[in-house]
């Protein structure tokens, strides 16, 4: 029989302001086993785990439920109390009173009765617990990043200066990102490419690091400490160790339609080709699908002038198999699609453009080679108007109901440039909210309205109109006068919302990292533990976890690599003891928890068993600790109920069942 | 229809330990309320819920019983809210035709992200049950008196 003491926190007013936690402690004193209940402010702190130290000792006590905040903040405090009082940190069950009673019922009486039950359930849980020992993995000393934009680069970077093995997976032929794409940066106007290709550069030339650009990330398995990860390396139809980057393919290549990724659609590019001058490597890769030799067999013109005989037509796709101990994710965002904002007349004028486009006109290497001009005609606009909150902090299903965060400040950053080079120019911003909250953002925005004579308008678009004259009529509201107003643009902007790279999805699957509606991965602790994934060994960077402009990137990834540091610089892991056990008598050797184990933990072993009596060799399943994680799937397989779950037997909660139905 | 001031169900709610658990512990700290009558049960994965412990909680009394997991594809654990999702589309329609209608019985996605979602699942179930009345009683046969 166990001796269980039952401690119930009042969490300062948190549990005490709608739970009776002295009523909850009497109330645990009638269940069977417990020999000690009480309560007190604050359990969690050093005298909370003091008074159930000593309770333990003084009472002898084998285990102990606290009632307290959910088992997700305390546990691992509480079994550490436990454990240094001398039981099995196992001996440990905590009744969620505060998360899932006290914060959501309003009612005392209600709220106190709730508590009492789920209380009841610990107890009767604990009473079935056994203690455990948790085992021990190794530590593969190598960090995988995945996306290598500003977030991957830097975290790579960080990694690699501590000493460890990085590997940087970028689906693009060029590490770089979206900020390779970016003209200047606010709120300094620093020249992104400036300020971003040494760091390509520092990370291509490091010792440390390795990096798989034209790669994707395929395979993942494994846990914390040991993941194996298939990355694909897409044939880029160029020997990389031949190639000298002397750009002449590119230069000579008859096939120019393809649309350039890297300016948004705005120009053309040949079909081998590096997105920009600036990439690393400096290889290029060959589109296969607008490749006349792809095509049609002809050409191969670029075979015949290539002199370092660097171009491999029959080159195929690698796979490449690699050991990590932790994963990074920074895959970065993407513009959101506008096929359902026509109002805005984006697919109808080529004058109607996305501020990442605008952001390429602007670019001296971009489609326009850094004029600002409009893309219809070619001529220099006398009026601009922006348009905030495109797909931003939209209430229907069109958009996002998140606030982009960058776009107030890029918009800024763009009028600005804009009136500081072509003061002839007219601009309009018609926004809803200007949020500014960031070092020196604020004072650049008024720099805007005061220096540059921005004219900024609070008010939505409600439409824009081509004219024949090739004008663009918007049609707004202006609501500080309240009042409609129509104005004649030669280019709208539009700041669009911002998403996360599609292909998070399918990452965030294969690491099994949650995520949310909105694909942003979801964080351990939206406050205490914000680059690092529920998911133990895998880490957020960049905008894949939510907005951010690049400070803030760089930020996280420098916190999202000093996690990732913090676990390649252990030997060893504590694995979780609450592993599936298989119980030899009842095993009948048929197989059908090993084909549901997402691990490989089950094998089978022919086994000298002695059945009441009858010693007889039978094949029964082995669980390898190591490899079994706790999912609980082999339990509920087995047809003969012989395998179990530590920590989460079916007792133990058909006992948690049987407490909140009595 | 006259309603039944009394009736207090009893709800287990299975939740899985790293998305449902975590989106109830946001509905808590979101503040978003749902009856008292949902009591939930932690678990590592969806895929841990043994039919038993449902089959045990209608012998026992319960009302309803719903199972939260991680969304289709977002398992913790890779596959295991599949086969929580096979088992229980036959559980359900068994217990359906032994007298446990459909209504108390309900398997839901929810993220650790979505608090609101748990909140609004768990009221919409509370009141699904209260429309149903007091459940029918399971007895197991086997300890018959």
């Amino acid at each position: 029989m166990q001796r269980i003491g039952v401690f119930v926190c009042h969490c300062g007013s948190n549990i005490a302001a709608t739970v009776d936690v002295k009523k909850v402690a009497e109330m645990a004193l009638k269940e069977p086993g417990v020999v000690h209940a009480d309560d007190y402010p604050y359990m969690c702190s050093e005298a909370g785990q003091a008074l159930i130290a000593e309770a333990i000792r003084e009472k002898k006590l084998t285990g102990i439920v606290v009632c307290s905040c959910s088992p997700r903040m305390h546990e691992a405090t509480f079994r550490k109390a436990a454990e240094r009082a001398g039981i099995n940190p196992y001996m440990v069950e905590i009744a969620n009173i505060r998360e899932h009673c006290s914060w959501i019922h309003k009612d005392m009486e209600v709220a106190t009765e709730k508590a009492v039950i789920l209380a009841r359930a610990a107890i009767a849980k604990v009473n079935l617990n056994a203690p455990l020992q948790p085992g021990e993995s190794l530590v593969t000393k190598r960090a995988l990043v995945i996306g290598g934009g500003i977030a991957g680069i830097q975290t790579a970077l960080d990694i690699a200066e501590a000493g460890y093995e990085v590997d940087i997976v970028e689906k693009t032929p060029s590490i770089g990102g979206r900020m390779s794409q970016l003209d200047k940066t606010f709120p300094t106007l620093d020249c992104s490419a400036c300020i971003l290709t040494p760091k390509m550069v520092e990370a291509a030339a490091h010792e440390k690091i390795t990096i798989h650009t034209y790669s994707e990330v395929e395979k993942v398995s494994g846990f914390v400490g040991d993941f194996t990860v298939d990355i694909r390396k897409k044939a880029r139809s160029i020997d990389m160790t031949k190639c000298t980057g002397c750009g002449l393919c590119q230069e000579k290549c008859p096939s120019k339609k393809a649309l350039s990724e890297f300016n948004r659609g705005l120009s053309t590019r040949s079909a081998i080709y590096t997105p920009f001058a600036q990439a690393i490597p400096n290889v290029p890769v060959i589109d296969r699908e607008s490749c006349i030799k792809f095509k049609t067999g002809k050409c191969g013109l670029c075979e015949k002038i290539c002199q370092a005989g660097a171009i491999d037509y029959s080159q195929q796709d690698e796979i490449v198999t690699q050991k990590y101990g932790a994963i990074v994710v920074a895959t970065g965002f993407d513009t959101i699609k506008l096929d359902r904002y026509d109002e805005f007349a984006y697919n109808q004028s080529k004058d109607v453009i996305t501020s990442l486009e605008l952001e390429r006109i602007m670019n001296a290497a971009g489609p326009t080679k850094g004029h600002l001009e409009r893309l219809s005609d070619g001529k220099h606009p006398k009026h601009i108007v922006f348009v905030q909150c495109v797909g931003s902090r939209c209430s229907d299903d069109r958009g996002k109901s998140y606030c982009s965060k960058i776009c107030c400040m890029y918009t800024a950053k763009h009028a600005m440039l804009i009136r500081d080079k072509y003061p002839d120019v007219d601009v309009t911003v018609f926004y809803i909210d200007v949020r500014t909250p960031g070092k020196n953002f604020d004072e650049f925005y008024r720099r805007a309205v005061e220096e540059y004579g921005v004219n900024y308008v609070k008010g939505q678009v409600g439409k824009v109109a081509p004219q024949p004259d090739g004008q663009l009529l918007v049609q707004a509201v202006d609501m500080l006068d309240n009042k409609q107003i129509k104005t004649y643009a030669d280019m709208v902007v539009l700041a669009t919302a911002i998403e996360p790279e599609p292909s998070v999805r399918k990452i965030a699957t294969m690491v099994t990292a949650s995520i949310d509606t909105n694909n942003f991965l979801t964080e351990g602790h939206a406050k205490l533990r914000p680059v690092e994934s529920p998911t133990a060994g895998i880490f957020l960077s960049g905008v894949c976890q939510g907005p951010k402009d690049i400070p803030e990137t760089v930020a996280q990834a420098g916190a999202a690599a000093v996690k990732a540091i913090g676990l390649l610089a252990k030997d060893k892991l504590m694995t979780n003891p609450c592993t599936a056990k298989s119980d030899e008598l009842l095993c009948n050797g048929c197989s059908a928890c090993a084909n549901v184990c997402p691990y490989g933990a089950i094998t089978y072993e022919d086994k000298e068993i002695n059945d009441h009596g009858i010693r007889e060799t039978r094949r029964v399943a082995v669980v390898n600790n190591a490899l079994c994680q706790g999912c609980g799937a082999c339990t509920v397989t087995c047809p003969s109920g012989a395998m179990d779950l530590q920590g989460f037997s079916n007792r133990q909660i058909i006992a948690e069942v049987d407490a909140i139905c009595r | 229809m006259s309603i039944d001031t009394t009736f207090k169900p009893k709800i287990v709610a299975f939740c899985c330990n790293w998305c449902s658990y975590a989106g109830a512990d946001l509905a808590g700290s979101s503040r978003l309320s749902y009856p008292a009558d949902v009591k939930i049960i932690r678990v590592p994965c969806s895929c841990r819920v043994n039919p038993m412990f449902i089959l045990r909680a209608f012998e026992k009394g319960a009302d309803g019983v719903i199972l939260c997991g991680c969304h289709p594809g977002d398992c913790h654990y890779s596959t295991g809210n599949y086969y929580a999702r096979r088992r229980m589309t036959l559980l359900f329609s068994m217990l359906d035709y032994i007298g446990v209608e459909n209504g108390r019985t309900r398997v839901e996605w929810v993220s650790a992200a979505e608090g609101v979602k748990f909140s609004t699942t768990m009221n919409e179930f509370v009141e699904k049950i209260h429309s149903l009345g007091r459940n029918v009683r399971l007895g197991d046969l086997r300890c018959k008196n």
